[in-house]
């Protein structure tokens, strides 16, 4: 009566999935169930086309820009493990791993990944920093026709002048993260994952 | 919107008080697309319900893996008696139904024109109907039956399989809407509209709104015609939940009479699925399932008032419907099962943001 999809899953795979990306085994099984419903060609991966499938998706201002973020460089399909990782990113800071000595690196969820994920948002050439022109492309996605060309000039040149300590007009990582660092990011980017 | 980006910026220093932009803006768009992506609102309406415990029918089996010995015993114990007992009973019961329906509505059709034609009819309808909802071990629960829809008005329901009509038709006569089909269903639509009018319209007519709308006008202003059966949503939702309702039958004028259909999804899955099984293997689903729970709310009459266009009234009478049945009241199109969504719901949400940020700049400006 259909296939059921957590069998297509392997346990070493749940396992790798789990050391990469923190997840507990239940929440990887349930996410696999959604990554398959999504998955309409069932081909193992998605498409960007299957994200735009999610309406409340496709009218998010900047649905592009997070979609886009799931896909590496270059690429059309993403798998269950990139899928995975991608989302690790939202998993919530627990307490005790705050502490942790990490000797196998930064977990993907840590307070910097989420800030180089939103980071991504508005870099569009990936080039590690978000110019001029990047940060007016980004507004003008989230402010459709309603603002004006002179006005979203003038919003983007602020938030530049704001951030900008280096006086390249530019905003680079470090700026970006010091302009943001009273601000709560392991709260505002994390997400409540079941189980 | 507004009070989640306001509280991402009382922690961000700004020097213009409300309005403006902040780079922790995207952080809200951000993580309400990643929430979106995990669970949404509305693909999950296309599926069947998950459940919290298992009902012993393999089809419900997702998420729940191997548990005990015992457990499976008793499961394949209930394949037996579902396959091999119930099934055979219920395809009998249910090719007993159609066929007298058929039979039965033609012989009336015969008749002329009177008062016993139309109490041939109705009996004829309801006795049949009540020997398919028999083929399906159906249980239904009828409340509020003082509320029952009347000649000459609009039944409007929600939707989740066609086994709603049968459902509705146990304890009532209604005129059926639909289009014209081949095969079976044709062969039965042929025959019942022979005995009491019903409305089918030809594929090339439904376009044609005006023309369905002027049809239906007609149908309900004869006062001795059945209640039209109408189905707003367009399409089956998995009763969880309620989607928009299309305003065409809200305009059409006269009463309309709202009824909510819950099905208990413990004993078998209602929903019909049309993208992953066709009618046939639907129905064997359902004649072996346990059985079809469902309880059936006749909610009080309603007109459209003065001063509601129909988008309003219709999604009054939805509101209505939902917190009656117990479901999710959702404004999204059950259309998008299949299409995209419209372009000018994204323009609304940027244009909402757009009224954050531009607050104290506009005021500067002027």
């Amino acid at each position: 009566m259909g296939s059921r999809a957590s069998s297509l899953l392997r346990e070493e795979d749940i396992e790798e999935i789990k050391k990469e990306t923190g997840f507990s085994h239940s929440q990887i099984t349930r996410l696999y169930s959604r990554f398959h419903s999504l998955d309409k060609g069932e081909n193992g991966a998605l498409s960007r086309e299957d994200f735009q499938r999610i309406p409340e998706l496709a009218i998010n201002p900047l649905g592009d820009r997070i979609i886009n973020a799931f896909f590496p460089e270059g690429e059309d399909q993403v798998n269950f493990r990139g899928f995975m990782r991608t989302l690790a990113h939202f998993r919530p800071v627990e307490d005790n791993e705050k502490n942790k000595d990490l000797t196998s690196g930064e977990p993907l969820n840590s307070r910097t990944n989420k800030l180089h994920f939103a980071f991504q948002l508005y870099d569009l050439d990936r080039d590690d920093k978000i110019s001029r022109d990047e940060l007016l492309q980004v507004l003008r996605m989230m402010v459709g026709v309603n603002i004006s060309d002179e006005q979203l000039g003038s919003i983007a040149d602020r938030t530049i002048q704001e951030a900008d300590t280096n006086g390249d007009m530019c905003i680079s990582f470090s700026e970006f993260t010091k302009v943001l660092e009273k601000v709560d990011v392991e709260q505002k980017m994390s997400i409540r994952f079941l189980h | 919107m507004q009070e989640e980006i306001g509280e991402l910026r009382r922690s961000h220093p700004k020097n213009l008080a409300g309005g403006d932009f902040t780079l922790c803006d995207a952080f809200y768009f951000c993580k309400k697309g990643i929430e979106n992506i995990v669970e949404d609102q509305v693909t999950q309406r296309f599926t069947s319900e998950e459940l919290a415990s298992w009902n012993l029918l393999t089809r419900t089996n997702n998420n729940f893996c191997y548990i005990s010995l015992r457990l499976t015993i008793i499961w394949g114990l209930g394949v037996f008696i579902r396959y091999c007992i119930l099934l055979p009973l219920r395809i009998t019961l249910a090719v007993i139904g159609l066929s007298w329906l058929v039979i039965g509505t033609i012989l009336v059709g015969l008749l002329p024109s009177s008062n016993v034609k139309n109490w041939l009819s109705d009996l004829v309808h309801i006795t049949c109907y009540r020997i398919c909802a028999r083929g399906l071990s159906a249980t239904i629960r009828y409340h509020n039956k003082e509320n029952r829809p009347k000649k000459g008005g609009i039944c409007v329901a929600n939707h989740t399989s066609p086994i709603d009509i049968v459902i509705l038709a146990n304890d009532g006569c209604y005129a059926m809407v639909g289009q014209v089909h081949g095969g079976l269903m044709g062969v039965l639509q042929r025959s019942i509209v022979r005995s009491c009018p019903h409305v089918w319209f030809e594929r090339s007519e439904m376009k044609d709104r005006h023309a369905v709308a002027k049809r239906l006008k007609d149908h309900i202003a004869d006062k001795t015609k059945l209640p039209i059966l109408i189905f707003p949503e367009g399409t089956c939702i998995n009763n969880t939940s309620v989607m928009m309702f299309k305003k065409g039958s809200f305009e059409i004028g006269g009463t309309i009479y709202p009824v909510a259909i819950k099905y208990d999804p413990q004993f078998g899955d209602a929903f019909w699925n049309s993208a992953k099984y066709n009618m046939v293997s639907y129905l064997l689903r359902m004649m072996t399932s346990w059985a079809i729970v469902c309880n059936v709310w006749y909610l009080p009459p309603m007109t459209r008032q003065d001063g509601e266009d129909a988008v309003q009234f219709a999604n009054r009478v939805k509101s209505a419907i939902a917190h009656q049945g117990g479901l999710v009241d959702l404004s999204w199109d059950g259309g998008l099962k299949r299409e995209k969504v419209k372009e000018s719901l994204k323009e609304e949400q940027q244009k909402m943001y757009s009224s954050m940020i531009i607050g104290s700049d506009f005021n500067e400006d002027i």
